[in-house]
């Protein structure tokens, strides 16, 4: 591979052999990516994770046991209690139907996997396909080099990771698959200009479409691309292809959907799309208009259409900014806006604002998520410049693009995480090429004799730019690379051409200005190695001890072993197995999945969070005092309350700390909750010093009923304090069951009193259940007056 | 000012008419059925205008299935045209079928939107 002028007979050889080990380092990046995801199943077992996933979970059955159609049609009465929820109507249904599927494939080939080892196992196995999706990526923009590189990032990066462990369950799991792959067939399109890959494209955004509702930063990713090629003077007939039949396609096809349904139309976050749709046809009609016309008549051309022109334009944008100012958002949904405006939610929506995923992350999140591609990204960016072309502009733009998001949420990493292994393999990929070319020739030169060795001594910064700079054209000419597939399109032949009509002479010059000193090169690579094996150390270490808690099942080491808490489990098996079918719970929306999914019963609200009303109405009930909040239960026909208590072990994430969500959300629709209240001199406190709102309310009651007779003093381990109230007796509600590290507790109301005059001693109630019967002994006032 | 303003109009469109007189009859039917396509959009969004826009994924079936089709005859017309220099090694047959081919995709995707 010395000279690349003629080809070598061994050429062919080297290539089918390049072929192969290429074949199999893939396959072996697919199966990294599998096992590194394997360890929650390993340290704790296979089961579903967190709170989200219990809901896929749950339509995933229903899914498998009753057929499509049914699931279409689906309107689900055991949630949002009286409400219910439509479930064909507002469900992304890109994972369940590609698990069902898979599940339905599995078992008519005979092999009986059940559904929740379908369900745990399938962000695994796209992550996988994610990471094929990455090298065919990276290849279309530099090559194969950087295409294995970025693919080995992106199996192994941990934010990636943390959300496609094997339980994670959720949209992500599939939808990073579909962003990587819509992007290569996007990249694809525009590089070969055939109309069958922007087929394939509009397909493959049709099924991000119904995985994720991050499909907006697709439509309005491409757009911004396709502007940017128009504006840099990069128009070609080709972007046209890959843009236009998108846009259409891509539209009608989201209007399928039935979650995104007209706001494909509609709405502000596809009117980019639209625009920029008229822009490109405007530009193509110019350029045909310039390609028969003579330039003087082109002129001519250009001064009427532009008095014209510019006077139709005006009234359009007029009509346009008149309609979309009407609506108070200007047409964008709440997320949308608090993504652009990272101050809209705290302000107006304070359920995106209490979610934790939704908080701006921290720096030392990006070292953690993204480690070494932190600092390898600016390298790919560079190398993305030399040469610039349309397929490396628009990784740029990604790349920019999610910065920017992730910076917002730190759930939004997860799109940076793709964007960042493929720019830092490319880095990767031309820095290895750099140093082993450089190496090669000083190996060459020392093995013919010391020749005149003109080194340069320039920093390895600069040479490797000049470098990158010949080592693309080499990259080209080197048929390790592409000449592998002798792929017909022209730009591959051109280029082939004038290289080797080029090369004899670039020999020189490579040999003058590639020529790193061999040890500096030699050290250089095993420094690259080293920090890839601290990548992988790092990524491992992220994966088994970072991301891989199933959060239902919690574990603690102690002197003495060790200790295993299950106590979500036990409640819900406890209210599974104790209490009637039709019995409602009520509990913090946090719950809500895991109690339809796992226990089998109604919810009052759950983590959809669809309906701020109603999640404020049982926020007023937990922060209300016993009777009022009775009284709000009693009229959503609740039968038993849950709680969950951290204070015995240590669990920080309880509803006392949650608190304060509550207060603020239910106040928010509910004037008479304010949270000053429950503040003693701005600050939350559960003891001693706790203003009497804080302490007389109903989740500080049903958090700390008998707490005190854990330790005789009622020393709350989370909050480090020993609590305010602890000697108290329940009026309206009774303790029915507390699990076995007090973490969950559950609750009945009482039946009202039958008298009402005098203060009767009511006995212990019993364990008869009462089949909803209400008793109109009390006047039922409105619990919201 | 006006008077050379018109007659470089005239000019102007003398010297389109000219020119695109020159091109290959293949590429006249391409451009014939856009127009053809473009003009069943515009009667329906007309139509809409008039009667209201009830059946809204009707409507927008109707529209976006005209507009989807001129889009995928012009990439043809892109894809078919000999002076292209970058389209050069392409056969019109493999032009056409795919042409034919996203042709049904957006077909299909209309017959299940029409409702």
């Amino acid at each position: 591979m010395v000279a690349p002028v003629e080809p070598k007979p061994g050429g062919t050889l080297r290539n089918a052999f390049g072929g192969v080990l290429g074949f199999f380092i893939l396959l072996l990046i697919g199966v990294l990516a599998f096992s590194i995801r394997l360890f929650s199943v390993i340290k704790y077992e296979s089961v579903i994770h967190e709170f989200d996933p219990y809901f896929n979970y749950r339509v995933t059955q229903f899914l498998t046991k009753n057929g499509i159609y049914e699931f279409w049609n689906w309107f689900d009465d055991r949630t949002w209690y009286p409400l219910g929820r439509v479930i064909g109507g507002t469900v992304y249904p890109g994972l369940t139907l590609t698990a069902g599927t898979m599940w339905w494939i599995l078992n008519s080939l005979n092999i009986p996997l059940s559904v929740e080892t379908v369900c745990v196992f399938t962000a695994p196995v796209f992550s996988a396909f994610a990471a094929w999706a990455t090298y065919f990526l990276t290849k279309e923009v530099k090559g194969i080099g950087s295409g294995l590189t970025a693919a080995t990032l992106l199996a192994l990066v941990p934010s990636y990771i943390s959300r496609s462990v094997a339980g994670s369950y959720d949209n992500e799991a599939v939808a990073i698959f579909a962003l990587i792959f819509t992007f290569f067939l996007y990249i694809k399109t525009l590089n070969t200009g055939s109309l069958f890959y922007a087929t394939l494209n509009a397909l493959s955004y049709f099924y991000m479409v119904c995985s994720w509702g991050g499909y907006t930063f697709i439509i309005n990713l491409i757009p911004m691309h396709a502007l940017l090629c128009i504006v840099t003077g990069r128009y070609s007939s080709r972007l046209y292809i890959a843009y236009a039949p998108l846009v259409v396609l891509g539209t009608l096809l989201a209007a399928l959907v039935p979650v995104v349904g007209f706001n494909a139309v509609m709405t502000s976050e596809h009117f980019a799309s639209f625009l920029v749709f008229i822009i490109i046809h405007v530009v193509a009609f110019v350029y045909f208009i310039k390609g028969i016309l003579s330039p003087k008549m082109f002129k001519v051309a250009i001064t009427l259409v532009l008095t014209v022109g510019i006077a139709v334009c005006i009234a359009v944008i007029a009509i346009l900014v008149a309609l979309v100012a009407s609506s108070p958002t200007k047409g964008w949904s709440g997320r949308s806006l608090s993504l652009l405006d990272p101050t809209y939610a705290s302000k107006y929506i304070p359920i995106i604002a209490s979610v934790s995923e939704h908080q701006p992350p921290t720096w030392p999140s990006y070292f953690m998520d993204i480690n070494i591609l932190a600092f390898l990204v600016p390298a790919g960016i560079i190398a993305c410049f030399l040469p610039l072309s349309d397929a490396s502009s628009f990784v740029v733009l990604y790349l920019v693009t999610s910065v920017y998001f992730s910076g917002v949420m730190v759930r939004l990493m997860l799109v940076l995480a793709p964007a960042a292994c493929i720019l830092s393999g490319i880095a990767l990929s031309e820095a290895f090429d750099v140093l082993t070319r450089s190496v090669k020739l000083q190996l060459v030169k020392l093995l013919e004799g010391p020749l005149s060795n003109a080194g340069d001594t320039k920093d390895e910064n600069s040479t490797a730019q000049n470098d990158v700079l010949k080592a693309d054209k080499q990259v080209a000419t080197n048929n390790k690379t592409e000449d592998v597939k002798e792929r017909p399109s022209k730009k591959n032949r051109k280029k082939d051409k004038e290289n080797t009509e080029k090369a004899p002479v670039k020999s020189h010059n490579e040999k003058r200005l590639l020529a790193l000193p061999l040890e500096a090169s030699a050290i250089a690579i095993i420094l690259l190695v080293v920090l890839g094996s601290l990548y992988v150390i790092h990524c491992v270490w992220a994966a088994a001890e970072a991301y891989s808690a199933p959060s239902i099942v919690l574990t603690s080491r102690s002197h003495d072993g060790l200790h295993v808490f299950d106590d979500f489990r036990e409640a819900y098996a406890w209210l599974r197995h104790n209490t009637e079918a039709d019995d409602k719970v009520a509990s913090w929306w946090d719950y809500g999945y895991q109690t339809t999914a796992m226990a089998n019963r109604t919810v009052i609200v759950d983590n959809n969070t669809w309906n701020n009303t109603h999640i404020a109405t049982v926020g007023t009930a937990m922060s209300s005092p016993e009777k009022p909040a009775w009284e709000i239960f009693n009229s959503l026909d609740v039968k038993y309350v849950l709680v969950v208590f951290g204070g015995l072990v240590g669990y920080p994430s309880d509803d006392i700390n949650k608190f304060l969500w509550m207060v603020r959300i239910g106040g928010g629709v509910f004037p008479h909750i304010k949270e000053p209240d429950y503040l003693r001199d701005g600050q939350y406190r559960i003891d001693a010093q706790a203003t009497p709102t804080m302490l007389n309310c109903l989740m500080y009651k049903l958090s700390y009923y008998r707490f005190v007779e854990t330790d005789g003093k009622g020393f709350d381990r989370v909050r480090r304090t020993e609590i305010g109230k602890k000697h108290f007796k329940l009026s309206h509600f009774e303790e029915v069951f507390t699990t076995h590290h007090w973490m969950v507790r559950i609750y009945k109301l009482k039946p009202p009193k039958n008298r009402m005059k005098g203060k009767t001693k009511k006995p212990k109630p019993t364990s008869k259940p009462l089949s909803g019967a209400r008793r109109d002994g009390s006047t039922k006032k409105n619990p919201w007056q | 000012m006006a008077k050379s303003t018109s007659s470089d109009v005239l000019t102007l469109i003398h010297s389109l008419r000219s020119a695109y007189a020159a091109t290959p009859t293949n590429l006249k039917i391409i451009d014939l059925y856009v127009v053809f396509a473009i003009a069943t959009a515009v009667i329906q969004v007309v139509y809409m205008g008039i009667v209201g826009s009830f059946p809204f994924n009707s409507f927008l079936s109707g529209v976006l299935s005209c507009v989807g089709t001129a889009v995928l005859a012009v990439c043809l017309r892109i894809q078919v045209n000999k002076e292209n220099k970058e389209f050069k090694d392409l056969p019109p047959e493999r032009a056409f079928a795919d042409f034919v081919l996203c042709n049904l995709v957006l077909h299909l995707v209309i017959m299940n939107f029409l409702g």
